[in-house]
């Protein structure tokens, strides 16, 4: 039999191989971590990356595509639906709700997806674009549409050197003070100053608005669902009722927003804004460049939070790697190495 | 050769504590430079034409 101190001095009962031993054991069955030898470890890495790279590539291109997910989701709801039906049929109640009443009138016309370029994971904005944005924003929409945390500092460096945005912070007066009397002041804008407000307080906008508030545009780009494509589709969106619909005197239709009638109307038309670097000013590029300029002013971080996730990537891919190979290197031993059971004699207990 | 350059980099960095943490600094050190820079240029050639730096040379005043 066994005795628990035969186990442990394990001179004779048990004896576990010497790390000696497991390796020259190992040499046989094959020593390193990714295989017997060089041709072995260059096998196994090309079949790593073969494989990684056959399932990225299937798996985004073939599989997770529109054309397979679509069918999958509709067989998906198809079914729900049927077991809704079903538990409807027999009095139960399921603990989720399937039907969504939903109507394009109410909720405004879901916004097609356009291709933005700053969409893309490796690409900054275009800050030409940020920049005729912004003349389209000073030109158009600043005269109804505030953008309180924006200041002439944020331009400097992005769109506007910082000679341009002091002067065009100058072309404004703003209220300071006290001075040494104790009065308030007016003196023309300086960085820190935010953009001017084209009304005093929100009363004074709905008051001149039909009851409307224009919102202020410093994160309008988040505060909507959709985000470009809806402020893109938005601005362009204007048309003619359907029949049967009637729009309140003052207010226009426009079926990308939430009930269909806006009290903004149409803004943006050919050629309202000259562009001084030669890009055609027609309404779908005013449009495009003041909606790239708002997604700017909701996301200044984004080109910095790019970079530095694709650098996050990188570093954490080579720390992967490198996380495999100690794995397997580690490993080797324990894996190659033969326990040998020798019976012997046994101390009696 | 291979051993050679073995011996010379443990006898260098690997052999004393002192050492090994100096090379694990310098090292941090040197990567970090050539990661960033190497980032940087990848970044800048991938996104040419798009960012400030590229557009301000048509706004800038010379002094």
């Amino acid at each position: 039999m066994f005795s628990r101190a035969a186990y442990t001095t394990g001179t004779r009962a048990f004896r576990a191989p010497s790390f000696a031993q497991g390796r020259m054991a190992s040499t046989q069955a094959g020593p390193g971590p990714f295989g017997a030898d060089r041709k072995a470890a260059i096998a196994w890495f090309t079949k790593a990356a073969a494989g990684s790279a056959i399932l990225g590539y299937g798996v985004s291109n073939y599989i997770a595509t529109d054309e397979r997910i679509a069918p999958l989701s509709k067989a998906l709801s198809d079914s729900v639906n049927a077991l809704q039906k079903k538990a409807d049929d027999l009095g139960l109640k399921l603990p989720f709700t399937v039907a969504h009443a939903f109507s394009t009138a109410d909720h405004g016309l879901h916004p097609p997806h356009y291709p933005w370029d700053h969409y893309k994971p490796w690409k900054t904005y275009d800050h030409a674009s940020i920049r005729r944005g912004f003349q389209v924003y000073k030109e158009v929409c600043s005269a109804c549409h505030s953008m309180e945390y924006i200041h002439y500092r944020n331009l400097v460096g992005v769109s506007h050197t910082e000679a341009e945005a002091k002067e065009l912070a100058a072309e404004y007066e703003y209220k300071d003070g006290p001075n040494d009397v104790g009065e308030m002041f007016m003196r023309p804008g300086k960085l820190t100053d935010a953009m001017p407000a084209p009304y005093p307080n929100e009363e004074a906008a709905r008051a001149a608005n039909g009851g409307a508030y224009p919102p202020d545009l410093s994160c309008i780009v988040r505060a909507r669902h959709g985000e470009e494509d809806y402020i893109f589709s938005l601005l362009l969106g204007y048309c003619d009722p359907p029949a049967g619909v009637t729009v309140r005197e003052g207010l226009h239709y426009n079926p990308y927003f939430p009930g269909g009638a806006i009290a903004m109307a149409r803004a943006l038309y050919d050629e309202v804004c000259e562009y001084d670097d030669g890009t055609p000013n027609n309404a779908s590029q005013l449009a495009k460049d003041v909606t790239t300029f708002l997604s700017w002013a909701s996301y200044p971080e984004h080109d910095e939070r790019k970079k530095m996730g694709l650098k996050t990537l990188a570093i954490s891919t080579m720390l992967l790697g490198l996380s495999v190979w100690w794995k397997r290197f580690k490993w080797s031993y324990i894996k190659s190495r033969k326990i040998v059971y020798k019976p012997g004699k046994f101390d009696e207990v | 050769m291979a051993s050679a350059i073995a011996r010379t980099t443990y006898n260098l960095f690997f052999r004393r504590s002192s050492s090994y943490m100096v090379g694990i600094f310098a090292s941090a050190f040197a990567f970090e430079i050539a990661f960033d820079g190497a980032a940087d240029r990848l970044w800048d050639s991938v996104n040419k034409g798009r960012q400030w730096k590229d557009i301000r040379s048509k706004y800038i005043e010379e002094q």
